[in-house]
């Protein structure tokens, strides 16, 4: 952990390898020496893999025997960077969860910007060291990419798409389908942070103390599961629409009846009056290094006990269990004992008026 | 955390509940007046706990609900203007005009903005000098005192460019509405805390006696609507018709006097439409004289007329209490949050909306 922390900071102190532009003009993206330069000098350079130096249109790579998992994503977030993250983090472990939740293990990823004309070169230095440490954080390599550059005002300084291929190392379906009357479902932690931690930034909400995002990587501790031999049933990351959403399309795909205990799901005590001034209801706020594992109720103990070897799952938790066979419904226990039904949201959660 | 979590105890809501069942002898119908209180009420399954004899019925106070199609077609209008910075709360921008919302304008490049207070509001017409920058003034006595606030600093300080597009209501001429109609089932109330918070309630009691019906002002949390389920219970039982305070960790009998004195330096007392109900008398805020040049109505030659409803939506009878939500044959099917006919499915905290949200499912699932 520490030489981590000491390899971290020596990057982000890397003095910017491109000084000629302080700001990203067309050339960058026009084909000629200007891009060759911003990608030699400042993508491959610091994204060291061996498929990317081998500068072919294609990357080519060795594949170890099994399934392969294959998964895309892009990213759009204002502000860029914010309390616990940045686009950068986001892209590399928003793709590394995706395939972390078919329980593979992630190897490859390509890597797509679109920078919009007049972008500080030193941000795009920031978000490129930020995505080579996630990079190493996650084991992974980054094999082939691209670069366009669009006129000011038609992008938000950087969007990032993220291609993932990891292979497929265990015999288990992960999958809505697998799911069983009497399963448990854990989460892996407390939820809203990240959704709470952006909005404060983006509206400068000011709290007492900065809540940072949960943004983290996600294959370790599934691959621990799966390691210890739990029958892993289903895997979700929560990311937009928060635990609500992911559960519900869970129940309606498995066509069970999900109950959730409110009391046992983890809500940090800062992201719950952050909600309660907003109007935002926690279950439906965004999570980026969050996800719920569906497994058989007498292996829950000790999924739990696993994943919270790992920093970013060390508050798993079970919180509900899936009751019956059903057209695909969630309810939750609320606090005070009652019950209601958890639906998904229509849009996304607006601040309400009072 | 403290404050939310001491007020929503399973053991003290229980103890609360048994307290009701005790109390009851006979039917009595209740009637919360705030949309905060209907959300929390569906929310935590509040009535699931309260015996068979209370039916609650749920109120006009959802500012969103009430806020007549009229209005939103003007504030379309406002916030399609090149020159127009168009602000309101989150919660108005879904709302469907007679054409679209203002979701539908900011995706067609009207500037419109989320904002949290009109103050901030203000700040953005200081810095855009060049712009003319609207707040959609909307709710009830609660929302009044920041956005008098907001138009008062706008004359002190000659802010040319700022101006409100009023929409405001006011709780006692709603209830008042609600008891002279014919129809109406409501024996007794849970007053909006919130509200009375700004306003006390003093202006309640006459209603209470004239009426002869029980007022209790009623906080937000569980524990605060079965407490306030409780006085109100007692009081009917006992035959008495009284305003009763619940919400004493916020609600004076007089209210916040500098709140009610800088509403009452910037607004008037004018009559209102109320979506679903229609034109009540002396019930909403209109600005004074010396503030009108901030109205956004008079700045902007805005064109009026009025809406028709949607034939088949019984809003108006569910903001009136006269109907639950599940009675309508449209609820759910042809009326759902994505596609609504009318008020009350619009706002997450309208009654419909609410019944949606968290009661589908749960009687087949018990």
């Amino acid at each position: 952990m520490d030489q981590q922390m000491a390899s971290d900071s020596f990057a982000l102190s890397c003095p910017i390898p491109i000084q000629q532009y302080p700001a990203i003009v067309m050339a960058h993206g026009g084909g000629g020496r200007l891009m060759h330069q911003l990608i030699e000098k400042m993508f491959v350079a610091t994204f060291a893999s061996s498929a990317l130096s081998q500068r072919h249109d294609s990357a080519q790579m060795e594949l170890p025997a099994g399934r392969l998992a294959f998964t895309t994503d892009s990213y759009v977030v204002r502000p860029l960077f914010f309390p616990g993250g940045d686009i950068g983090k986001l892209a590399v472990y928003g793709t590394v969860n995706d395939l972390a939740m078919s329980g593979a293990r992630p190897l490859y990823l390509s890597l797509g910007m679109i920078l919009e004309e007049g972008l500080p070169m030193e941000t795009l230095w920031q978000v490129v060291l930020s995505i080579a440490q996630a990079v190493r954080k996650t084991g992974v390599q980054i094999v082939t990419g691209d670069t366009k550059v669009v006129d000011r005002g038609k992008g938000d300084g950087i969007f990032l798409n993220t291609s993932g291929v990891g292979v497929i190392e265990h015999d288990l379906t992960i999958a809505p389908q697998a799911v069983r009357a009497g399963d448990a479902v854990i989460l892996s932690g407390d939820i809203g942070r990240h959704g709470i931690a952006v909005m404060a930034v983006r509206e400068g909400l000011e709290f007492e103390s900065a809540i940072e995002s949960d943004c983290a990587p996600l294959a370790e501790p599934v691959l621990a599961l799966i390691g210890e031999g739990i029958e892993v049933r289903c895997l979700r990351d929560l990311t937009r629409g928060g635990l609500a959403s992911a559960v519900v399309e869970i129940a309606e795909a498995a066509r069970v009846q999900i109950l959730l205990e409110e009391a046992r799901i983890p809500v940090r005590e800062d992201v719950r009056g952050a909600c309660e001034i907003l109007g935002f209801d926690p279950l439906y706020v965004a999570n980026e290094g969050r996800f719920v594992a569906f497994v058989p109720a007498e292996q829950a103990e000790r999924a739990v006990q696993t994943l919270r070897r790992f920093p970013a799952c060390e508050g798993a938790t079970v919180v509900g269990e899936v009751s019956r066979a059903d057209e695909g419904t969630v309810i939750l226990r609320s606090v005070i004992g009652t019950s209601r039904v958890v639906d998904m949201l229509s849009g996304e959660q607006l601040p309400r008026i009072c | 955390m403290r404050f939310i979590e001491e007020y929503r105890d399973p053991e003290s809501a229980k103890r609360l509940a048994e307290a009701i069942h005790k109390t009851v002898t006979r039917p009595w119908t209740i009637m919360e007046i705030c949309g905060g209180q209907t959300h929390a009420i569906m929310k935590f399954g509040i009535d699931e706990l309260l015996p068979p004899q209370i039916t609650l019925l749920h109120g006009p106070g959802c500012p969103v609900c009430v806020t007549p199609v009229e209005l939103i077609d003007k504030a379309v209008e406002l916030a399609s203007r090149p020159e127009v910075i168009f602000c309101s709360f989150g919660d108005m921008l879904r709302v469907p005009g007679t054409s679209k919302d203002l979701l539908s304008v900011k995706a067609e490049g009207g500037d419109v903005r989320i904002v949290y207070s009109p103050l901030d509001a203000l700040q953005l017409a200081i810095k855009n000098p060049d712009r003319q920058v609207v707040f959609f003034a909307v709710g009830f006595e609660t929302t009044a005192p920041a956005n008098a606030m907001a138009v008062y600093q706008a004359k002190q300080k000659g802010v040319q460019n700022f101006s409100i597009l009023v929409s405001h209501v006011l709780v006692p001429p709603a209830i008042e509405a609600i008891l002279r109609s014919p129809t109406c089932r409501v024996q007794g109330f849970l007053a909006a805390g919130h509200v009375c918070t700004v306003m006390g309630y003093t202006e309640y009691e006459p209603i209470a006696q004239r009426y002869h019906v029980p007022i209790v002002v009623t906080g937000f949390e569980p524990l605060d609507i079965l407490q306030g389920v409780y006085m109100c219970v007692r009081q009917l039982e006992e035959g008495r018709a009284e305003v009763e305070n619940q919400y004493v960790r916020s609600v004076r009998r007089e209210g916040n006097r500098p709140a009610q004195e800088l509403i009452r330096e910037v607004f008037e007392v004018v009559p209102r439409k109320w979506r679903g109900i229609g034109e009540i008398p002396q019930s909403g805020l209109g600005l004074r004289e010396p503030y009108q040049q901030f109205d956004a109505e008079r700045r902007f030659a805005l064109s009026t007329g009025s809406v028709e409803e949607a034939s088949e939506c019984i809003s108006g009878l569910v903001l009136q209490g006269v109907k639950k939500p599940p009675e309508c044959p449209a609820f759910g099917t042809r009326c759902t949050p994505e596609h609504p006919l009318g008020a009350t499915m619009v706002s997450s905290e309208g009654a419909c909306a609410a019944y949606f949200k968290y009661r589908r499912g749960v009687q087949a699932a018990r």
